[in-house]
């Protein structure tokens, strides 16, 4: 599984570099380093959704700090 | 608003490369082809030359250059001929401020007797003369005018010469394609060849096609360019043009100074000097000019193909579009071992010339952030900023190398520095070189030239959400990214 999240200069702003730090930190502690990787991506185009985050091909979501550990309980342990 | 030209030459070329992109837009170009000069030229009276039916003949030039120019001449550079008609033929003539002296220091310091007196008056032979300039030094009254044609001032490897209807020739193993003499003609006689509807093509296809994203990654040259918008609303402006996003070349130029700091301090022991290779007119004057020291030149990329080579890792469908103030940059893209890491190049004017002929209005376009870099990325625009950056990564690094920079503002510092190199008394051990003086801010496709330009790249630079390389670069694998020219 790919966990892409915008880096574009939109997300950027809005803390882009930490939410990818953050899932790190979360597939690290569940584990799952062979299962998920997460990549920084270009603009995902909804820059109004930022933090853009995509699952593989799926839809954009929008991650923040305060939502990141129960999407990533929903989406990623979930699935992975 | 009105855009505001540094001259004519420069608004006149705007136009042309704006109709062109309009025409190439609406999917009519073949069709309009033929009325672009008449809406540049209306008529009845010419703008700037003898008839408007000559005016009309160079815009029709003008137009071939936009639209790519003649393809089996490989220069990016080229004379419009029948625009360049205008100089004198001989450097020096003497003038109406010649009083006729006794002292006559003219001829006494004339070399080779070619000055000669008659009713109290001097004059050149021309025949005899080797433009060496004594006579304009030694006369008390600056009767001497030196009138060198501006496009061969300009060039410094004395690529451009007279050809046999005196028409300006360039050399094309002579030239280095820093476009210096594009800027510095006076007429507009020698421009630059555009890519500028090969990328609206693509512009267009992209609408329809999901696997292909335009990616424009612009220069920090930046900073100093659109002065009736913002830098936040130029990059709005350049995503309704159909980018798929805009990326900052600083980020690349910050992936340049970590791997530049690298590559020195492994190679210099036994290298003894290391140049830098951002600037494609230096590294090209090198090879040309002093080929004894092209083992020399770092063998890191330029941010240009360190910035596309990131985004096409990061996303297969990307084709990236270079959008700069540099002429010699498009020459860098046709390089045989770098034409895959790029795919066009663009300068400010033609973006201006785009987003104008797309009817985008800066002023009221949203403010869309762009912000990736690192300061140290940014000041890759001004003289000074490379050797600033690798100066910082040594320091915060601690790399243990002696770190002796030479930082070289233009062509003629960086001939001085390369001399000295060649028989080994350059005092230092790192050469950053520039072939535009003041750095790419100056660039020959700059749309402004100012000395202030430099204070707008610091305070861009400031405005960096990331301080330093490291912090910019921390969420890319940067080691799957091979920086390396060759």
């Amino acid at each position: 599984m790919v966990i892409n999240v915008c880096v574009g200069s939109a997300c950027h702003l809005k803390g882009s570099y930490n939410i990818i730090s953050k899932f790190e930190d979360l597939i690290k502690e569940y584990g799952l380093d062979d299962k998920v990787v997460v990549k920084a991506a270009f603009c995902l185009g909804q820059c109004t959704k930022a933090v853009s985050v995509k699952i593989d091909d799926g839809p954009i979501s929008s991650v923040n700090e305060d939502n990141i550990i129960d999407f990533f309980k929903a989406n990623v342990l979930k699935e992975a | 608003m009105e855009r505001k030209f540094e001259s004519d030459v420069q608004l006149i070329k705007y136009e042309v490369l704006r109709e062109v992109a309009r025409g190439a837009m609406n999917g009519n170009l073949k069709e309009k082809i033929d009325e672009i000069p008449y809406i540049i030229d209306p008529g009845p009276e010419p703008r700037t030359r003898c008839c408007i039916y000559k005016e009309r003949e160079i815009t029709k030039e003008r137009i071939k250059l936009a639209m790519g120019g003649n393809k089996e001449n490989k220069n990016i550079v080229e004379v419009i001929d029948v625009a360049c008609d205008k100089c004198p033929i001989n450097r020096f003539f003497v003038t109406e401020a010649c009083r006729g002296c006794l002292a006559h220091r003219c001829s006494e310091a004339c070399p080779r007797g070619a000055i000669y007196h008659v009713s109290g008056r001097s004059y050149i032979d021309q025949n005899k003369c080797i433009e060496c300039g004594r006579c304009k030094e030694a006369c008390p009254y600056n009767a001497i005018a030196d009138v060198m044609r501006p496009c061969r001032r300009a060039c410094l490897p004395g690529a451009i010469s007279m050809d046999e209807n005196k028409k300006a020739t360039i050399n094309n193993d002579k030239c280095i394609q820093c476009g210096a003499c594009v800027i510095q003609c006076p007429f507009g006689a020698i421009m630059d060849k555009s890519f500028i509807v090969d990328v609206i093509n693509i512009l267009n296809e992209s609408k329809h096609n999901d696997e292909l994203h335009v990616y424009a990654a612009i220069a920090p040259a930046i900073a100093s360019q659109f002065t009736y918008a913002n830098i936040e609303q130029v990059v709005s402006g350049i995503k309704k043009l159909g980018f798929y996003d805009v990326v900052e070349v600083a980020l690349g130029a910050d992936m340049v100074s970590l791997h530049e700091a690298k590559e020195f301090s492994e190679t210099v022991g036994e290298k003894k000097v290391v140049t830098t290779s951002c600037c494609p007119a230096f590294v090209n004057y090198i090879r040309k000019y002093y080929p004894q020291l092209a083992n020399n030149i770092s063998n890191t990329v330029s941010p240009m193909i360190a910035i596309s080579r990131l985004i096409k890792h990061i996303d297969p469908y990307a084709k990236v579009v270079f959008i700069g103030p540099c002429i010699a940059k498009k020459a860098e893209a046709m390089e045989e071992e770098l034409k895959r890491d790029i795919d066009y190049v663009l300068t400010f004017e033609e973006i201006a010339a785009m987003i104008d002929a797309a009817g985008i209005d800066l002023e009221s376009c949203e403010e869309v952030p762009l912000n990736n870099a690192s300061y140290y990325g940014r000041i890759f625009a001004r003289s000074g900023g490379v050797t600033e950056s690798v100066a910082h990564i040594i320091e915060t690094k601690n790399i243990d190398i002696e770190f002796r920079p030479v930082y070289c503002d233009g062509l003629k510092e960086c001939d001085k520095a390369l001399k000295l190199a060649k028989v080994n008394r350059l005092e230092g051990n790192f050469i950053e070189g520039m072939a535009c003086q003041g750095g790419c801010i100056s660039g020959p496709a700059s749309l402004h030239h100012a000395p202030k330009d430099k204070t707008e790249v610091d305070k861009y630079g400031k405005l960096a959400l990331e301080e330093n390389v490291d912090s910019s670069l921390r969420v890319f694998k940067i080691e799957d990214i091979n920086l390396d020219r060759k």
